[in-house]
């Protein structure tokens, strides 16, 4: 109980810093059109290639939700990098905290946000024509996949963060990271269209399983044999990344 | 609990070869503000870390409150509060918000939390900023903000490490007003290091040096300047050798201790100002020259001379040069 209660209360802490920097927030609710509107310019020549099949925005929409959780996950480790450099972490890690929550909440933090630009991104696409055929429950599972995703890489960013210590150590991690597994996935690109190897690459890709595992749910009548399966290896991938980052708290605190 | 802290034989060492704590043993009675002091790389802050689980020990074995560090460390957190060298609020969080985190991670809740907060805002005289980011607040006030976080769930041992680095004097002499009541008034047992002797003279009823990694002496201040007959002679030399100033000082009667740091030449002599002009020829006779004589009552400075082996105002410069935190932990 009182590690759900700590992990509220770190939760809190974050979501208290969107609040108070209303231009950052505005950012984060304005890039989801940005991108939509952008890449749906700029990809719809992909709809006319033979052998693609349906209309781009459909396809697109969960392409740049599950973009979108990896781009704004993957950079919580900066606020650890902050708080190691200006003492917060140290009267963190004195106190009587789980240290699970230290991550946890801030994996709850990047979750909401996910769900904020998750929403501008499905609204936006209904008014632009998407038809989402997997209905609201659908659409739910969607996001579910892409928060999955956006937990492991914002855990992933926390323990990085935390070993390294250094802001340019994880912004060069992060952006060698986030563009090669958007690419190597169906995000923009029909998996059928890619090189033969960028499709085997794509099948442990874990970009790829939220990609495919939100087109199955929101786009079409929900095919459970795509969705259950990548679901499941997300759910695996976000908690072995928890444990990665909580065994990463008391690996820096070892190193002190 | 009748010792505060206990620490028995503790050792760490850092990679590649680096001896942070060489044996350190270390006992702090119940109720009393003891001081550490040694210069930088002494292993102050490693002891610190140590005692209040932020680091675990190679070896040896401490006691925090009664609870075994090593064993317990959990137990030890609720029992100690914390006042890191470095400022521990979140900048971008309103000073209540900080109070309120910290007393949340500690287990205190609603109306309980929330009159602890005031009270303790009222008290640190923060109450009329307790709606601001701290990162608005002066130093000062930061720090008083530290403390204040450091004590919300009422500690039996605090420690404070370094807490008056930085500030200036008026929020110095208010810092160890605070230190003092904390102490008379609320019989807390208080762990505090620092750089600076006159703070160990005026807070610590009981000083520890510590050099490289140990222990070196301790004592109350008094018995520790006890301990040093005769007045201190320090002579900056302008020209000569080491060996020729000390051969010159050797047949000085009633003069001892003499050491040569840098241009700096140290003596003790029962009667200083008797000594001096005897000192003075003795240089003359053997063609070192002098440009400036110091005496020195038993002070502090002089203990921590005699027993860490090095000037005190030697090892602040070196202090002032290294503005990390981690000094003792190479990178």
């Amino acid at each position: 109980m009182s590690a759900i209660h700590q992990t509220w209360q770190v939760y809190l802490r974050n979501i208290r810093f969107l609040r108070r920097q209303p231009a950052y927030l505005g950012m984060t609710l304005f890039q989801p059109i940005i991108w939509l509107l952008l890449f749906g310019a700029l990809f719809e020549a992909v709809a006319h290639i033979p052998g693609f099949h349906g209309s781009y925005i459909d396809y697109l929409t969960p392409g740049v939700v599950v973009m979108l959780a990896l781009f704004s996950a993957g950079w919580t480790g900066m606020g650890f990098i902050e708080d190691i450099k200006g003492g917060v972490m140290d009267r963190l890690l004195a106190s009587p905290v789980w240290r699970g929550s230290l991550n946890a909440g801030v994996v709850a933090y990047a979750g909401v946000t996910i769900l904020l630009q998750t929403l501008v991104i499905v609204f936006l696409a209904l008014a632009l024509g998407a038809d989402y055929k997997g209905g609201v429950g659908g659409v739910l599972v969607m996001l579910l996949g892409a928060a999955l995703l956006g937990a492991a890489f914002a855990s992933l960013s926390n323990g990085v963060g935390v070993l390294a210590r250094e802001r340019e150590t994880l912004i060069g991690a992060v952006t060698f990271v986030q563009l090669p597994l958007t690419f190597l996935s169906a995000a923009l690109m029909q998996r059928s269209l890619l090189p033969h190897w960028m499709q085997t690459a794509s099948k442990f890709n874990p970009v790829n399983w939220a990609v495919e595992a939100g087109r199955a749910a929101a786009m079409q009548k929900i095919d459970w044999s795509v969705v259950g399966p990548r679901i499941g290896l997300l759910a695996a991938l976000a908690l072995v990344c928890a444990g990665f980052a909580t065994w990463a708290f008391s690996r820096y605190q070892r190193s002190l | 609990m009748e010792q505060a802290i206990e620490a028995r034989e503790l050792t760490k060492s850092y990679p590649p070869d680096v001896r942070a704590l060489d044996g350190l043993s270390l006992t702090v009675p119940a109720g009393t503000i003891f001081g550490l002091l040694g210069p930088n790389g002494a292993g102050k802050s490693t002891t610190v870390r140590v005692l209040t689980t932020l680091s675990r020990p190679d070896g040896g074995r401490a006691f925090v409150a009664g609870i075994d560090v090593l064993a317990e460390p959990t137990r030890v957190r609720h029992a100690i509060g914390v006042v890191g060298q470095k400022h521990g609020a979140s900048p971008e969080a309103t000073g209540r918000e900080n109070l309120e985190l910290q007393g949340e991670l500690y287990g205190i809740h609603g109306k309980e939390l929330r009159q602890r907060v005031e009270e303790s805002l009222a008290r640190f005289g923060l109450a009329h900023a307790a709606s601001r980011q701290v990162r608005t607040y002066s130093g000062g006030m930061q720090r008083r903000l530290d403390v204040a976080m450091g004590l919300l769930h009422r500690p039996r041992v605090l420690f404070l490490d370094e807490p008056t680095t930085g500030l200036d004097p008026e929020a110095r002499s208010e810092m160890w007003r605070e230190v003092q009541r904390l102490a008379a008034e609320e019989r807390m047992s208080i762990l505090l290091t620092t750089h600076y002797m006159e703070e160990a003279d005026t807070l610590a009823s009981e000083i520890a040096i510590i050099d490289r990694g140990r222990i070196v002496v301790q004592g109350t201040p008094a018995t520790l300047k006890s301990y040093l007959q005769g007045d201190g002679i320090a002579v900056e030399l302008a020209n000569g050798t080491h060996a020729r100033a000390r051969a010159a000082l050797a047949r000085v009667a009633d003069v001892d201790d003499v050491r040569v740091d840098g241009h700096t030449l140290r003596a003790r002599a029962r009667d200083g100002a008797a000594a001096i002009p005897a000192v003075l020829a003795a240089l003359e006779a053997h063609g070192v020259g002098a440009t400036s004589v110091t005496l020195a009552r038993p002070s502090l400075d002089e203990v921590y001379l005699r027993y860490a082996g090095r000037a005190f105002s030697h090892t602040q410069d070196e202090t002032e040069q290294t503005a990390h935190e981690h000094e003792e932990v190479p990178a």
